[in-house]
């Protein structure tokens, strides 16, 4: 079945950071470029993204990439390709000062350069004292990038295509990508979008977690399109947690809560980190009071009539302190919390905040795959970049401010790639007669389905499956319980039904293919945490507590098919610099 | 065509916190608004998120009066 086309140079699915950089760098070189987005560009999740863009200008001190490029390694806890990483931390500061000539707003130092302010992980000279390394505008840096980026874009004829959602990739039968089809949500009509060089930035797919700080939107659109269309997905056991989100919402409280005096409970009003850590208690690190709410969830001492919360004492503190040092607190309490905190304590829970695994790519922003003896292939015609790419930066656990650092460099070099790639390559190759029947099959599915599961409720099981069996902190027979129940729910998904089958603004219609696609990152993610027997990083397991260099100091892939996984070496030789070794990891 | 479908997806933000208030006054309070201040809800969600947060978590308020009716009851969400 033939649907109305229309062919672009370039075709960028996500006007977040990464697709409005990388679509920037595509247009100012005269392409022609589509840029899709569910949302209005300056809508997209980046606007979240409060900490900064980490770079070493050295404003505030001495600073350099190759320490940068340390404490990335380090907090990648080794698995982060050092090749990638060396190129993030070199392209970083250019990175920052292309943003500033776009006219971003950043905070300045009093002789007028960019002001840094200091960021956890950071460090100068390989550890030995913090640095100041984060660019910031206010608490307002995502939010400022997605304005400067999308005005720009404008003024170099980008062209937008908003309320727009990408369905399936076209490739053809050598496996070359030809495009997208994508559907108007407005009409409800399909098209599909040819294009000489497709470029993912669909951002992060953090709803597959009942207790997520992810928008809405953020449904891992293209992670779903690239599993379907037979391209693996690298490390998806890794997604980074903060351990108060308000249980139910996601929404964080801040760890100054706990710096004020606040501390956590059971159900039987125990202060039980105080057996977790009986110095520093409430205190410890994330990670530690993460893996101890975990256990006493896991054990039967959560609260609530699932036992699945944990409960954030801090009435003792008093109105005043609460009031003047946690400032929006009481407020975000009461929104989201349904309790007064100067009275009731706030159901908390472990909350996904960031997905380090993705498509994979090499530092080019090229998506890879192994074949021909060979691990990274180039498939042509296709890219990534940003939350949704795997490039690997961030390994098993991204360093804080990196993710934008992430969107900026990656989003600008597989800008890059794709002018190179268009000049080998001109002309639009044919499209398979085939190229929109896959797409055209799974609509048509869902418009007929009869009898089928509730959107809603196969959503709510996934959230909370993933929720119980691969949170945190992971346990081996909540996994392999958890692998066969996220297959069923799987099969379920399969078979979703869709009352309303109307056209214009269908968000019955739009919610079941967004699950379609979560449905594939919350699989891979439980396959691929079920199969990894280490901890590493934000992969944390009870029944191997250390980190195995030995075994386990590669890259997982899953394919959809099957669930079959394969394993790639971790890049320890960078571009220039030396080799940083994996070692024992300590802050 | 319905205008509440349309509403209902320019409520999907950038922002969680507004995914949620948002999302939970559709169903709450958006269908006793009047003609004129469903208007008005649909002007508020043209703003940026971070401005539109800093309303409705009562961090700022609108120089409009009609916008600030609005918004008193999103903030009471």
């Amino acid at each position: 079945m033939s649907l109305p086309t229309r062919k672009f140079d370039a075709v960028v699915v996500g006007a977040g950071g990464a697709g409005m950089r990388a679509a920037l760098q595509l247009s100012e070189a005269g392409l022609k470029v589509a840029v899709l987005s569910k949302v209005f560009p300056t809508r997209s999740h980046t606007v979240a993204a409060q900490g900064g863009i980490g770079a070493s200008l050295g404003n505030m001190g001495e600073d350099n990439w190759l320490w940068h490029m340390y404490d990335t390694i380090k907090g990648s806890d080794y698995l982060g390709d050092q090749d990638a990483i060396e190129f993030l931390c070199r392209m970083a500061p250019q990175a920052v000062y292309d943003l500033e000539h776009y006219g971003m707003p950043f905070d300045r130092n009093e002789n007028g350069t960019v002001y840094q302010r200091p960021f956890g992980g950071h460090s100068s000279n390989f550890g030995e004292r913090p640095v100041q390394r984060s660019v910031c505008a206010a608490d307002r840096t995502g939010h400022a990038m997605l304005h400067t980026l999308y005005q720009r874009n404008v003024r170099a004829n980008t062209v937008f295509f908003v309320e727009w959602m990408a369905l399936d990739l076209i490739r053809d039968a050598s496996g070359q990508v030809l495009g997208v089809t994508a559907m108007e949500m407005e009409t409800g009509e399909t098209w599909i979008f040819q294009a000489r060089a497709t470029l993912f930035a669909t951002g992060g797919a953090g709803r597959i977690y009942a207790a997520s700080t992810n928008a809405f939107i953020n449904t891992g659109d293209g992670l779903g399109m690239a599993a379907r269309a037979g391209i693996p997905l690298e490390d998806m056991e890794f997604w980074q947690f903060h351990p108060t989100g308000v249980a139910g919402a996601g929404v964080l409280i801040t760890e100054g809560v706990r710096g004020e005096g606040g501390y956590l409970l059971n159900k039987d009003g125990e202060r039980f980190m105080e057996r977790y850590a009986p110095n520093m208690k409430d205190l410890a690190s994330r990670d530690v009071v993460a893996r101890a709410m975990a256990t006493e969830i896991k054990e039967g001492r959560g609260c609530g009539k699932d036992a699945d919360y944990i409960l954030l004492k801090l009435d003792h503190i008093g109105v005043d302190k609460i009031e003047k040092k946690l400032p929006g607190i009481r407020e975000i309490a009461k929104k989201f919390a349904n309790v007064d905190p100067v009275k009731d304590p706030i159901p908390v829970v472990p909350t996904c905040h960031y997905q380090m695994g993705g498509i994979p790519t090499n530092y080019h922003g090229e998506v890879v795959v192994p074949g021909n003896g060979k691990d990274n292939n180039v498939v042509p015609g296709f890219y990534a970049a940003g939350e949704v790419a795997c490039a690997s930066v961030h390994g098993a656990n991204r360093l804080g401010t990196n993710s934008l650092t992430d969107l900026l460099v990656f989003g600008k070099a597989s800008g890059d790639s794709v002018i190179r790639y268009l000049k080998e390559n001109p002309g639009h190759k044919d499209l398979p007669a085939d190229a929109a029947d896959y797409t055209m099959a799974r609509l048509s599915r869902l418009d007929s389905q009869a009898g089928g599961e509730s959107v809603f409720e196969v959503g709510a099981a996934m959230r909370r499956t993933m929720q119980a069996h691969c949170g945190v902190f992971r346990f081996p027979d909540l996994l392999t319980d958890g692998v066969k129940k996220i297959r069923e729910i799987a099969d379920r998904a399969a078979r979703t039904e869709i009352k309303d089958k109307s056209k214009t603004f269908n968000t019955a219609r739009i919610e079941a293919l967004e699950l379609d696609n979560l449905i594939e990152v919350a699989r891979s993610t439980m396959v691929c945490a079920d199969a990894r027997q280490e901890s590493r990083g934000a992969h944390d397991r009870a029944d191997y507590p250390k980190r195995d260099d030995v075994t386990w100091l590669k890259h997982t892939l899953w394919y959809k098919d099957n669930d079959r996984l394969e394993y790639k070496a971790v890049n320890l030789k960078p571009l220039t610099a030396e080799s940083f070794e994996p070692k024992v990891r300590s802050y | 065509m319905s205008d509440f479908d349309r509403v209902r997806w320019h409520c999907r933000r950038g922002l969680l916190e507004l995914d949620i208030i948002l999302t939970r006054f559709l169903e709450s309070g958006y269908p006793r608004l009047s003609e004129a201040q469903r208007t008005v809800f649909s002007g508020l969600l043209e703003y940026a998120d971070n401005d539109l947060w800093d309303f409705v978590s009562g961090r700022k308020s609108s120089a409009d009066a009609a916008e600030e009716e609005v918004l008193d009851l999103l903030r009471e969400t």
